[in-house]
């Protein structure tokens, strides 16, 4: 009883949580990745590319809600995604072709490039601000809850007890579509292969013919609507807040780095890195070791590495200890 | 012709003098910034407050009271005082009311108001910083200390059977303040803080500082926060985790986006808010409605009644000199006396014009202890079937 008491509050304050964020930060991280594999640059405008997405997702719910579609108990967003997604490669693939095409036809050096991305940053910041507002936004609706602690607890007669939301079994059970389906794309399909080569080998790509600007074109297709998931995603689970999307910025690039920058196989597990690491180190252990340690050992403390406060501070550490012992992440990325 | 120039010039003079000369009485408060939208209606008030006094022609034989406004800022320390030197040099008022924000008030105390001897009451400082400071019986509050609410939250807690509590607070001046006071306070009466732990405001995910909080455990759960804020994201976490069942909530908390928000799910809560039962406060907001001022807003009744300590003192020293009616402060406030509520300044003015003794009561049913500051009075409440009820008063 008392083993299955503590693994029941390690997963409701330490597995789920951190799981559901792993996810979150890896489609973020996929999707700044796959830009960084083919253009060779960080794209600082990829958290606020996020928020861009969410943002047209929630005006498309708002649409929908009020023309009274639903699909309950399911959320509403998933149904307005299509939507999200449209907004979002349009914008950003019009940003490609006034602000980034013209410096790379003139192949400039990559840091201008990273430097351009955050001017877009700052652009595509202040539209989402200027069309939805500074607030918090709630957008879910439908059922909150797969099941509730309250109904766990009766079910069980556990002293502990966990929770299921519906966002939460969302943003699991979409990362593992749209991971799955990009690893397919990307190694069975032949526009996927021409994105590898191009990846590897710029020059010999070119030479055996492929076409550079709709490499490109597809890898911003692909980034924005992994941008738009990882942010709807983000939003139902959480809330939507510009200014938390402007920050989710450094966590997604700590995994993508850790992940190794431009190989979207490392992503995924970089995500999780990043985000088990901010839980396991700010989360006190003392109600799960209280019920493992016998009688007696009771611990005291709280059994916590660091306080909440220094949650951010995690995942900076993991990426300078990634960069300094291993500089190409986990999964051997591209190094610039 | 010599004699009656000067008769005549001596008899004007004479007239001059024998009219009472205008008291100017400065609201300082913080117009800009942080508090910007509370303090309209506070000034308001200390307005309505010294137009009642004027309008009775009692008060120091027919003499007017002239307010004078200044802005504080709130946050600018060095505007605060700038301010204040620039009401008693230059405007030569007889007392200050303000300033509005704990930072600034202690900067006006200690640079101008201690230098210049100059009283200051203040209806919104609640620092609890502003008791340490020795202000030679210049400064007073109408408002209570965050020490004190602590204080009645602690015993509130008590009283139900909450044992041991976590505390997660606004990570602030008024969050550590309030967090730390409760701490205290319910350490001192045989209580157990298992963790007192912040949170920032604006952020989406609190799930990491509830998870620490639900590992350290606890009856119930304290959130010194605000309901728009970082507040509601603990409450909205810990009902989602089940981590506690038992919330407990300082004033902060109480507004009406809370039970829009949460409604039923949080049945049960309970905590405290600044609130009397007195019938100053109905009478207060029945005339600062007829008078075009939001009355219900936060301080409202602290303002008029500060101001109105504040003339009524200077009535019965029959003098507007700092000096003379710094003394007579908490003779007016506390008994014995005569109780005076809103709209009565003009019977306390007479009462005091004829040697009596009043005990100002006023809209927030003030009552001074320690050096000058409110008791206070608490309302406690809690939440049943979704709606916010009134428990009982403290």
């Amino acid at each position: 009883m008392d083993i299955l008491n503590a693994l029941v509050a390690f997963a409701n304050f330490v597995l789920l949580p951190g799981m559901t964020y792993g996810c979150q930060l890896a489609l973020g991280a996929l999707g700044a990745t796959l830009v960084y594999g083919i253009l060779r640059f960080s794209n600082f405008a990829h958290g606020d590319t996020m928020a861009f997405g969410t943002m047209a997702t929630i005006l498309a719910t708002w649409g929908l809600q009020a023309a009274g579609v639903s699909i309950a108990p399911l959320p509403t967003p998933l149904i307005a995604l299509p939507f999200g997604f449209a907004a979002t490669v349009l914008m950003v693939l019009a940003t490609d072709r006034l602000v980034y095409r013209p410096y790379r036809n003139r192949k400039v050096a990559s840091i201008t490039l990273v430097m351009t991305s955050l001017g877009v940053m700052f652009v595509m910041g202040g539209l989402v601000r200027i069309f939805i507002g500074v607030d918090d936004r709630q957008f879910a609706d439908g059922a909150r809850f797969v099941f509730t602690a309250a109904q766990f607890r009766t079910w069980t007669g556990l002293g502990e007890t966990v929770a299921l939301r519906t966002a939460q079994v969302i943003t699991i059970v979409a990362t593992a579509v749209a991971v799955g389906w990009l690893h397919w794309f990307l190694t069975r399909t032949r526009t996927g292969k021409s994105m590898r080569a191009f990846s590897d080998n710029e020059n010999l790509a070119l030479l055996s013919g492929i076409n550079p600007e709709r490499v490109v074109m597809i890898v911003w297709v692909l980034s924005a609507m992994l941008a738009t998931l990882a942010g709807v995603l983000y939003g139902l689970d959480k809330s939507f807040r510009p200014i938390t999307y402007f920050q989710l910025l450094l966590p997604v690039f700590a995994a993508a780095v850790v992940g190794g920058l431009g190989n979207p196989l490392g992503a995924v597990p970089g995500g999780f890195v990043i985000a088990f690491s901010e839980v396991l180190f700010t989360y006190s252990f003392k109600k799960v070791a209280s019920y493992l340690l016998p009688q007696g050992w009771q611990p005291e403390g709280l059994l916590q590495f660091l306080a909440t406060d220094y949650k951010i501070a995690v995942s900076f550490a993991v990426l300078v200890l990634v960069l300094l012992f291993r500089p190409t992440g986990i999964f051997r990325g591209k190094t610039a | 012709m010599k004699r009656f120039l000067i008769a005549s010039v001596s008899c004007l003079a004479l007239a001059g003098f024998a009219r009472a000369e205008d008291v100017r009485v400065g609201i300082e408060m913080g117009f800009t910034g942080p508090i910007e939208s509370l303090t309209p209606p506070m000034a308001q008030a200390a307005e309505l407050a010294m137009k009642e006094v004027s309008d009775s022609g009692l008060f120091l034989n027919g003499a007017k009271v002239v307010p004078v406004r200044g802005d504080e800022t709130c946050i600018d320390a060095g505007a605060a005082t700038a301010t204040a030197e620039r009401l008693v040099t230059s405007d030569q008022v007889s007392g200050i009311i303000g300033p509005t924000c704990s930072g600034a008030a202690s900067a006006v105390l200690t640079n101008v108001a201690i230098p210049n001897g100059m009283v200051l009451i203040s209806p919104s400082a609640t620092s609890p910083g502003l008791s340490t400071i020795d202000s030679k019986g210049l400064f007073f509050r109408t408002a209570p200390s965050d020490a004190r609410e602590g204080e009645i939250l602690a015993q509130i807690m008590m009283e139900r059977g909450v044992k041991s509590a976590a505390i997660s607070y606004t990570n602030n001046d008024y969050g550590k303040g309030i967090a730390s006071s409760i701490q205290a306070a319910f350490e001192k009466q045989g209580g157990k803080i298992t963790l007192s732990a912040p949170h920032e405001d604006g952020k989406s995910d609190y799930s990491a500082e509830v998870g620490a909080l639900a590992s350290a455990g606890g009856d119930a759960i304290v959130v010194a926060g605000y309901a728009d804020q970082g507040g509601a994201g603990v409450v909205q976490t810990v009902l989602d985790t089940g981590a506690f069942s038992r919330f407990v909530f300082p004033n902060g908390m109480w507004g009406e986006s809370l039970i829009a928000k949460f409604g039923n799910q949080i049945d049960g809560a309970f905590g405290d808010l600044p609130g009397s039962d007195d019938s100053g406060a109905a009478k207060l907001l029945e005339m600062t409605t007829a008078a075009g001022i939001n009355g219900s807003a936060t301080f409202v009744p602290e303002t008029y009644d500060a101001t109105a300590i504040m003339l009524l003192a200077m009535q019965a020293a029959g003098s507007a000199k700092p000096a003379d009616y710094k003394g007579k402060i908490m003779d007016v406030v506390n008994a014995p006396g005569e109780k005076i509520y809103p709209g009565e300044l003009a019977k306390a003015l007479q009462i005091l014009k004829d040697g009596g003794d009043v005990d100002y009561v006023g809209g927030s049913s003030v009552e001074f202890i320690g050096k000058g500051e409110s008791a206070g009075s608490y309302r406690e409440v809690e939440v049943e079937n979704g709606a916010m009820k009134t428990v009982k008063f403290h």
